[in-house]
């Protein structure tokens, strides 16, 4: 599955695209260093193979519902997992710019999702020991199927904990991961039994081809542990800059809070379930990027005042009070921005409009 | 397979667009691409329960449409079309978050319509006996943050479709090579989109001759998948070699060259500073809550 | 110019997988010749040219070009003076542009930006298509990534140009315009072809190839009069040495000389 720019944070998706942009670089320089210039076009031409073999479908049976080939884990076992890595990238980038799948802010998390765990974990560290030594039927059905399956829990997890930390969606963490893992199951096993079958078909056919790509394609390229440290580094600083912005920007992430805060009356009213601290944690962490001390210090303030008057239920004062101290809530505001956005949004079109009409025009 | 095709012909339709004649498809790819990712980053920055902020963001993509003469519904339909999976994940925000954080209070637009001289509303409201009724509309954070989800979706890909519209793909690739991306993976792109292009063409020759041969309704099994997948991929391993032999023959030596001409010039200077600080004060200021504030105390 | 040559001894070549590709072909091209060769499917054209750009080493034997051997060590300067022209023009056209890739050879070469500009004016003109120079390879039609391949190739001077099936895929009017181009030039050509009527008018000199082997080389015209040497080798007499089918007369055909 792919994550969605509308889904993502700005601290979740640029530390994401820093990672991925880290890899790339990374399995760029080790490609330079090492192949011949044959594999040039090799990978190139591998990635447009990626994309017409997804569009060929086959029936799953029983089911009734069409399955692909996968990506990352054929790609890994034919050209080892650097070239594979860049392949998918390259493969995830055309997708994100002409299908829209993803979007280019979440595509560092699609690249990572898609393509880290299949390519340096679940290929080196499952289906090479399985098969690489000695593809038998066997072997490569198994390793491919474990390796598939993997991988793809791995990038759905990436995907939960993305989405989650992003805090732009609501689905709580249990929830989406009882319902992406199981998915991710079936959709894991699709592509093991695809690419076993697709591997076995080839080793039959031209054995020296995967023999080639298991000799040439050294174990243990990437450790995991400087992709954590990688990864860490990326979160704080795009973290760090991203809450100095917001900081020196007092709207995004106060407010948000005030907004929430300043309706406890109303919350306890309607659901009980949620709590002040619910609510805190949700809009609260990384979405608005505060993630600590004056931004909780001011939500406590608020919770206080929110209380006084939440007993006697005079909501109408209580929003004049918050109103005056924030620009929030009270229908006034909304009233006004409900008019104001309609007429921004005329305004944005009738520009669009003179723009054309002048241009058709000129 | 008709799906293949389709994505095709999108892909080409993409492309024809991208080698339209205005002033913005002349306009240093580079400006454009950096400019679609400052635009990207603001809109997403904007907090979760943002709708008003993001409605000014609107202007970029309109006005680059009509600059671009891009089709209008052209691009509305391949957002419609993408529409589901946002929709999908975000529809969930109003089920759990059920909090009720804005109160659109209905009597007070009416009032304030009055106030404007439009012909005692309020009065007509009172006579029909709706007052009762239109109260208050109780708007959940829920709802609120579904319809921000809709709205940054919206502008996120409508800025990428843009993006690829009036610039294309080779030249993209060109702007993220001067970017600094590194060039292995940059003749990865273009290998990539070049090919695409031979090999779904291989790809549905091959699956319009087993369906024409298979007399069914075209379930393909897998046992027929494999050998089919198979054998794409050991002609496209051949096609490998032969490119690569071709490359050789005029002098391929393990780098590929461009000569293209590109310059920033004041044009794109000026095109992405500009839009810079339209989306710093987008952002930093909520224009519609404050367009609407000034009309109603001007009137 | 006596380095214009190019001259096979006994060239064996077996693929990995044990296919014969060639087997004991000899002969000698001499400056601004032109040679086709023929011979049905899987006769060894293809593999036949590889070899003469050195893209696939012979097992046995050797090729000279020029003055030269070819070797690891002159396979660079050799490919400047030998251009070829595949028989899938995709595989050649692998640039965003048409523009691109015709530059693509005279960048290599390490040539100024302005003298490459020319260059690429120039090879697309010659090929007629200057117009298409813009466009990207994915979108033209066959005929015309055919004549933006051979551009590619002119674009860079070579002395000795060597095409696989340059014909295929062309309509009628294409296919003259081909032979007309071919016809212009003063290169030393090596065409491998089905087209026997186009080997008629642009070639001299034939040489005829079966299983990998030679089985004749010779004049155009003489070798294809042989009905039993043509028969034999999978090929048939050109229609327009074939009696004319409405009045049963030979009309005498054009030929090169
Ligand atoms: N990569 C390869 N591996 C193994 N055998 C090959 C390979 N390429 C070609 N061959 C075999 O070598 C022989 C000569 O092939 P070649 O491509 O030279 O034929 P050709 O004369 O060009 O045929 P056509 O007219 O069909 O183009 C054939 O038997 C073919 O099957
Ligand atoms: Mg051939």
């Amino acid at each position: 599955m792919h994550m969605a720019d509308a889904l993502i944070s700005p601290a979740v998706g640029g530390t994401m695209w820093a990672v991925s942009a880290g890899l790339i670089g990374h399995c760029s320089k080790k490609v330079k260093n090492e192949m011949d210039d044959q594999k040039i076009p090799l990978m190139g031409v591998m990635g447009a193979f990626i994309f017409a073999a997804q569009m060929i479908n086959f029936t799953i049976p029983v089911t009734g519902s069409s399955g692909h080939l996968g990506g990352g884990m054929i790609l890994s076992i034919l050209l080892g997992p650097h070239i594979a890595f860049l392949t998918m990238a390259s493969v995830l980038t055309v997708q994100a710019l002409f299908f829209a799948d993803g979007g280019l802010l979440a595509l560092g998390c699609n690249i990572f999702n898609l393509g880290f765990f299949p390519c340096f974990i679940a290929y080196p560290l499952i289906y090479k020991r399985i098969a690489g030594k000695n593809p038998t039927r066997k072997n490569i059905l198994t390793g491919a199927l474990i390796a598939a399956i993997a991988g793809l829990q791995m990038g759905a997890f990436a995907v939960v904990m993305e989405t989650v930390l992003s805090g732009v969606s609501e689905l709580p963490f249990r929830t989406f991961l009882l319902l992406m893992q199981p998915i991710h199951l079936a959709i894991g096993t699709v592509e093991g039994l695809t690419t076993a079958a697709v591997v076995f078909f080839i080793w039959r056919a031209r054995p020296e081809i995967l023999n080639a790509a298991a000799s040439s394609a050294p174990i243990g390229g990437i450790s995991i542990r400087s992709v954590l440290t990688g990864i860490a580094v990326a979160t704080l600083i795009t973290g760090g800059t991203l809450s100095w912005f917001a900081s020196s920007n007092p709207d995004g992430l106060e407010w948000a809070m005030f907004k929430t805060a300043g309706v406890e009356e109303l919350e306890t009213s309607h659901n009980l379930h949620l709590s002040l601290s619910e609510v805190q944690k949700k809009t609260a962490f990384l979405p608005d990027y505060g993630f600590q001390s004056d931004g909780s210090e001011l939500l406590l303030n608020e919770k206080e005042n929110s209380e006084e008057y939440g007993g006697t239920a005079a909501t109408t004062e209580a929003k004049k009070h918050e109103a005056s101290s924030w620009p929030s809530i009270d229908s006034g505001t909304s009233v006004s921005g409900l008019i104001g956005g309609l007429l921004t949004l005329t305004l944005a079109v009738a520009i669009g409009f003179i723009l054309r009409y002048k241009k058709s025009n000129v | 397979m008709a799906n293949l095709q389709n994505n095709l012909f999108d892909i080409f339709y993409m492309d024809t667009l991208a080698s339209g004649e205005t002033w913005l498809h002349r306009l240093d790819p580079r400006a454009k691409v950096l400019t679609t990712l400052i635009f990207v980053g603001t809109v997403v920055s904007c907090g979760k329960y943002e709708i008003s902020m993001l409605i000014p963001f609107t202007l970029y993509p309109v006005a680059i449409v009509a600059l671009a003469n891009l089709p209008v519904l052209y691009i509305i339909k391949k957002m419609t079309l993408l529409m589901p999976f946002a929709f999908f994940i975000g529809i969930f925000n109003p089920i759990m978050d059920r909090a009720v954080i804005l109160k659109i209070d209905l009597t007070d637009i009416f009032v304030w319509m009055d106030s404007i001289g439009l012909n005692n509303l309020m009065g007509l409201i009172d006579i029909i006996g709706l007052k009762g009724i239109v109260g208050t509309i109780d708007v959940s954070g829920g709802w609120i943050s579904f319809f921000s989800i809709m709205m940054r979706f919206c502008l996120t890909v409508g800025a990428a479709l843009i993006l690829i519209c009036t610039t294309g793909f080779d030249s993209v690739c060109m702007a993220l090579q001067k970017f600094g991306v590194p060039s292995p993976f940059i003749a990865q792109l273009m290998f990539l989109y070049r090919y695409m292009f031979v090999l779904i063409d291989e790809a549905s020759r091959m699956v319009r001759a087993r369906a024409l041969r298979t007399f069914d309704t075209g379930h393909m099994k897998l046992d027929l998948f494999a050998p089919m997948i198979g054998q794409l991929l050991l002609r496209t391993l051949d096609r490998a070699q032969r490119i690569h032999l071709a490359m050789c023959c005029r002098g391929f030596d393990g780098h590929i060259h461009m000569v293209r001409k590109m310059d920033l010039g004041m044009s794109e200077i000026l095109f992405t500073i500009g839009w810079f600080f339209a989306f710093v004060i987008f952002r930093m200021y909520n224009i519609p809550i404050g367009l609407g504030k000034f009309l109603s105390e001007i009137l | 110019m006596s380095h214009h040559i190019v001259q096979a001894d006994n060239l064996h070549y077996t693929y990995p997988d044990g296919t014969l590709g060639l087997d004991n072909i000899n002969f000698k091209i001499h400056h601004g010749e032109s040679v086709a060769l023929v011979g049905s499917n899987g006769a060894g054209k293809s593999t036949l040219l590889l070899h003469l750009i050195g893209c696939l080493t012979p097992t046995r034997g050797d090729i000279r070009i020029g003055d030269y051997p070819l070797n690891k060590k002159n396979l660079k300067s050799i490919r400047r003076s030998v251009g070829m022209v595949f028989q899938d023009p995709d595989d050649q056209l692998f640039m965003p542009t048409v523009f691109d890739d015709v530059a693509f050879g005279p960048i290599n070469l390490g040539l100024p930006e302005a003298e490459i500009e020319k260059r690429v004016t120039a090879a697309l003109e010659t090929v007629g298509v200057p117009h298409l120079i813009k466009r990207s390879p994915q979108k033209l039609s066959g005929g015309e990534k055919r004549s933006v391949a051979i551009a590619t190739v002119l674009a860079t001077t070579p002395d000795i140009l060597i095409m696989d099936e340059p014909s295929s895929n062309l309509d009628p009017a294409s296919r003259r315009r081909l032979i007309h181009l071919l016809k212009t030039f003063t290169h030393t050509k090596i065409i491998a072809t089905h087209d026997l009527d186009m080997a008629l008018e642009i070639c001299g000199r034939t040489i005829v190839l079966n299983n990998g082997k030679i089985v004749a080389d010779g004049q155009t015209i003489q070798l294809f009069q042989d009905v039993k040497l043509l028969e034999m080798s999978g090929l048939e007499k050109p229609l327009t040495m074939q009696g004319c089918p409405v009045c049963s007369k030979e009309h005498p055909p054009v030929i090169a000389r």
